[in-house]
């Protein structure tokens, strides 16, 4: 399988890239979606501009009490460091649930935003995370929250010629999990519920529920949310809101799971998010 | 396109076109057919290989993408005719039938021990995930990693 023929370049510095993007180049991190698409022919670029090469896009670092993460910081990088690990552990547990070892060894934080699959997993936890997203145009930055950046299938608030720069995450204190139902061969998410809890004096003080593969878009449960916050917790707690969940969702249907199926499932792995939460929570 | 890169320890230099593939970079152009080219919709994990220490399945990858790049094939890690010890594990444990998947198997295996050296079985399936063998059930492949990682201890 041959994609149709493209011009490649592989600029060093971000500004350099932001131009070529500017001026109608498609922009390429790890590929693990765009390539796939390009042998398909489902995507046809003229111009492929390589990230892969630019060393001011690929870091993690903690910086003014949240942490920042480069737009090609691969999955691998985010499960296996060890500040994402013990600062922002629900992103680390996101990371290692995509794809494969062979994926994550490639693919990009950035990439799989821009990308914005209803069914990719980091949105999930984008969502319950309350992320910001930096985007680069030729104007300089520009941040979005992930809640407005995720508008519909394969559609983000990236305008003409702007590029995921970087994703900021906060660190508190909450206890959090990402939980799924793989679809078996490609394991993206039929369903993804990303939790994330905070407790005082016994209670829930806020609760965060992001969905992933049940619509088009990712989302945040708010209904949900707000059934959790000032209980106890418990289980009854916990089934009372995760029921919650896919209430009112306009929920996608495919050969591999029924729009009602997926509805179930959303509840089901909400339960499981939240309780694992709720048992992080401190 | 030229790209240079290192292949197995060897200096490779070609004129490429953009858009072909690191895995038929290797079998056509450089002759290194102990790759296999399976599914070529990055599912099955035959194409598997090392790029600077990482396993990728060099179906979704252009050439052009590994300039200046280490690469290890499955022809790269046996050395002084002895082979690699997962190579060694996946005889001895009967980690094959067929031999299709094989090779991105041993660079998916040689990853997991690169990275744990004491995997447990489901790190081992965990690690696996990205290649799919229609012959063996997988059970003897398991084996061949966990016999593979306590030779290396």
């Amino acid at each position: 399988m041959f994609a149709q023929t493209f011009d490649y370049t592989a600029p060093k510095t971000l500004d350099e890239a932001v131009k070529l993007i500017g001026g109608g180049a498609k922009a390429l991190a790890g590929g693990m979606s765009l390539i796939p698409m390009m042998k398909l022919r489902l995507a046809a670029p003229e111009h492929l501009v390589d990230l892969g090469r630019i060393k001011d896009l690929n870091y993690i670092r903690e910086e003014g009490g949240a942490l920042h993460l480069g737009a090609t910081a691969t999955h691998y990088d985010v499960e296996s460091s060890a500040l994402v690990r013990s600062k922002c552990p629900l992103l680390a547990e996101t990371a290692a649930a995509i794809g494969d070892v062979q994926v994550r060894n490639m693919g990009t934080l950035g990439g799989s935003v821009a990308h914005a699959d209803p069914s990719a997993d980091y949105p999930a936890a984008l969502q319950a995370l309350e992320a910001k997203i930096v985007l680069r145009g030729a104007n300089g930055d520009r941040t979005v929250s992930a809640a407005d950046f995720f508008v519909d299938a394969f559609t983000t608030s990236l305008g003409e010629g702007e590029i995921v720069r970087e994703v900021i995450v906060p660190i508190d204190s909450s206890g959090a999990s990402y939980q799924k139902a793989p679809q078996p061969a490609s394991g993206f998410a039929m369903v993804g519920i990303a939790a994330r809890v905070k407790k005082a004096g016994g209670k829930v003080t806020e609760a965060r529920i992001g969905v992933t593969g049940l619509t088009n878009s990712s989302f945040r449960a708010t209904a949900a949310e707000k059934a959790l916050e000032g209980t106890g917790g418990s289980p009854a707690d916990i089934q009372k809101a995760a029921a919650l969940v896919a209430q009112g969702a306009d929920a996608n249907s495919d050969i591999h799971a029924s729009a009602d199926y997926r509805k179930h499932l959303a509840g089901v792995y909400a339960g499981r998010a939240l309780s694992a939460a709720i048992g992080r929570a401190s | 396109m030229k790209i240079n890169l290192t292949i197995n320890k060897k200096r490779y230099s070609h004129d490429v076109e953009p858009r072909l593939l690191l895995v038929h970079y290797l079998r056509e152009t450089v002759g290194l057919t102990g790759t296999h080219t399976g599914c070529e919709t990055s599912l099955c994990g035959a194409c598997t290989v090392e790029l600077d220490g990482k396993a990728v399945k060099s179906c979704t990858m252009f050439a052009v993408q590994a300039d200046g790049a280490n690469v290890t094939t499955i022809e790269g890690i046996a050395s002084d005719g002895k082979l690699h010890r997962v190579q060694e594990a996946f005889w001895n444990e009967h980690g094959l039938q067929c031999g299709f998947c094989t090779p991105g198997m041993i660079m998916a295996s040689k990853q997991i021990i690169d990275r744990n050296g004491t995997p447990s079985e489901a790190e081992i399936r965990h690690g696996l995930e990205g290649n799919l063998c229609r012959c063996t059930g997988y059970q003897h492949i398991v084996n061949a990693v966990k016999a593979a990682a306590a030779a290396g201890r």
